[in-house]
């Protein structure tokens, strides 16, 4: 497009504004916050394979959202709360089972039972689906699993974008501190934390933050593991350094995504389509290059 | 004055009782070492005696102020806890990791400052590692591991330092090191409490020898007066000798 047709067609001028620029704030938003809280949730539970997708935050938020559509056909607002309450309830799930799993390792049991509830909640989506209505409700549920943003706009934006915000400039205060979370919890305990308040604090943070996500863009997979490990690679596992470079990448990789996205074919490939497809690429590559070693 | 004050303390996990009232205080700069065979409630004490467990009955204070009414940061520039192990996920160099010993002087939305990276490199010249500082911390063999924690309490710059089973992983070079390193600590008035279950390392390291049989104190004094055959004996459940050689006490099982 002739960038003068900005000034003189008011089509041009609407499509940019109120098409493009919101579509690529909230792509921005979308990795900063997936990659922030994926990070954050590795430091949390002292495991570098954590991902909001992987312990039952995505699923359970789909799980929420999908019910809120097909029970109220409500306001935005409605399935976001849904999403947040099922998402923050996948996490606990994942988190209280994993607790409880006589079997293997803290890492391998937390990805288990991640394993188990995301299972869960997406046979309860699958039941919701079945009950959908197949005209009006189903393309919405399907359409919003996939993941995208073809259908952002300012005010959606506007909604959730606050809860983004806060819980990403609060994961950013404690940038240096969740290495110290990230140790045993008495360890933490004696290097002056009051662990189980201080991660609780960053937990709430993180789930609201991709649970917010989740209501505008669906599920948009692997980003919050991929990008936190890259960023790892380029500086080190210090997550004072890591989190600046993963919300950086992370706003970076989801907008180069979500424009693929947009443009390759005629018509558009859902963004968590993609995602998907580079971060399991991008991650089977890392796994099998030497760098991330997993000790426990 | 007492640093470390237990007054009958009882402790323990859940419905299990470890500790059954036990009463000790631990004076500014000794070095006490707690002895026992395993799973007699040495971890517990210093568990109690760090905040992290909550005792069940009697009471527990540092620096002559009840434990409870001391905040976590506050906490963490009186008391430190050298772990005999510590997961650690994440692939630190070993500086990065002994500087989380200064989290208690760093404010909760703070990154370390300049001074927090000398404490760290000057407590790693203390261990002898500072040469080391810029080597992954899963590149170290076990004693070095060791070493390394105690370098991160070292930055933590505590008033008293908790050991548990320092002398785990150590060779005979390295335990001697310890011995003179944690002399020097208590020397500049730290004080220093460690859990040890060989006899020859409390006899080597400690001004004092707590010996533990079932949760209960059975003895507390000198560790010629502590380290008898009798007294080992009767808290190992084995019989064991001592024989004077060189000088020092040896412990025959």
């Amino acid at each position: 497009m002739n960038p003068a047709l900005l000034w003189s067609d008011r089509t041009a001028f609407l499509l940019v504004t109120e098409l493009r620029l919101p579509r690529i704030a909230a792509a921005l938003l979308l990795g900063a916050g997936l990659s922030v809280s994926g990070l954050v949730l590795q430091m949390l539970f002292g495991n570098p394979i954590v991902e909001p997708g992987l312990i039952g935050v995505s699923q359970g938020g789909a799980f929420g959202a999908a019910v809120a559509m097909v029970a109220f056909a409500p306001p935005l607002w409605v399935v976001q709360i849904a999403a947040a309450v099922t998402g923050g309830a996948g996490l606990a799930l994942s988190y209280t089972i994993a607790r409880r799993f006589r079997f293997g390792g803290w890492i391998l049991r937390l990805v288990l039972a991640g394993i188990a509830v995301s299972a869960l909640f997406s046979a309860g989506v699958g039941i919701v689906k079945f009950v959908a209505d197949p005209l009006s409700q189903l393309p919405s549920i399907t359409f919003w699993m996939l993941g995208g943003l073809a259908t952002t706009t300012w005010p959606r934006i506007a909604q959730v974008g606050p809860i983004i915000v806060v819980g990403l400039i609060y994961m950013w205060t404690q940038r240096w501190r969740t290495n110290v979370l990230s140790l045993d919890e008495r360890v933490s305990f004696s290097l002056g934390a009051a662990p189980g308040r201080e991660r609780m604090a960053l937990l709430v943070a993180a789930t609201a933050t991709t649970a917010s996500l989740v209501a505008i863009s669906g599920i948009v997979g692997w980003v919050g593991l991929l990008v936190p490990h890259a960023a790892r690679r380029i500086v080190g596992a210090d997550s004072a350094r890591v989190l600046p470079v993963a919300l950086l990448l992370g706003a970076l990789f989801v907008l180069a995504s979500d424009t693929i996205a947009r443009t390759i074919i005629v018509g558009e490939i859902p963004l968590g389509v993609l995602t998907s497809l580079f971060g399991a690429v991008g991650f089977i590559w890392l796994l099998m290059s030497n760098q991330v070693r997993v000790i426990r | 004055m007492s640093v470390v004050e237990l007054s009958g303390v009882s402790a323990g996990y859940g419905a299990h009782t470890v500790l059954r009232d036990v009463t000790l205080a631990v004076d500014q700069g000794e070095i006490v070492a707690i002895l026992g065979p395993n799973g007699v409630g040495k971890s517990t004490l210093l568990n109690v005696a760090l905040g992290w467990l909550r005792p069940t009955k009697g009471s527990v204070s540092l620096t002559g102020r009840p434990l409870a009414s001391i905040g976590a940061s506050e906490r963490g520039r009186i008391v430190s806890l050298v772990p005999p192990v510590d997961h650690i996920a994440f692939e630190y160099s070993i500086l990065e990791y002994v500087l989380l010993g200064r989290a208690p002087y760093i404010g909760r939305m703070q990154t370390p400052a300049q001074t927090d990276i000398d404490q760290a490199h000057e407590a790693l010249a203390r261990v002898g590692m500072n040469a080391m500082a810029a080597h992954g911390v899963h590149e170290t063999s076990a004693g070095e591991r060791q070493l390394v924690l105690l370098a991160r309490s070292l930055a933590q710059d505590p008033m008293i330092l908790l050991l548990d089973e320092p002398s785990a992983h150590l060779d005979l070079a390295n335990k001697r090191r310890l011995v003179e390193l944690l002399a020097r600590e208590a020397a500049a008035g730290r004080t220093i409490v460690l859990t040890v279950h060989e006899p020859e390392f409390a006899a080597a390291i400690a001004d004092r020898v707590v010996l533990l049989r079932n949760g209960a104190l059975l003895a507390d004094g000198t560790p010629e007066s502590v380290m008898t055959a009798d007294l080992l004996t009767r808290a190992y459940g084995v019989p064991i000798a001592v024989e004077r050689a060189a000088g020092r006490s040896v412990f025959i099982w």
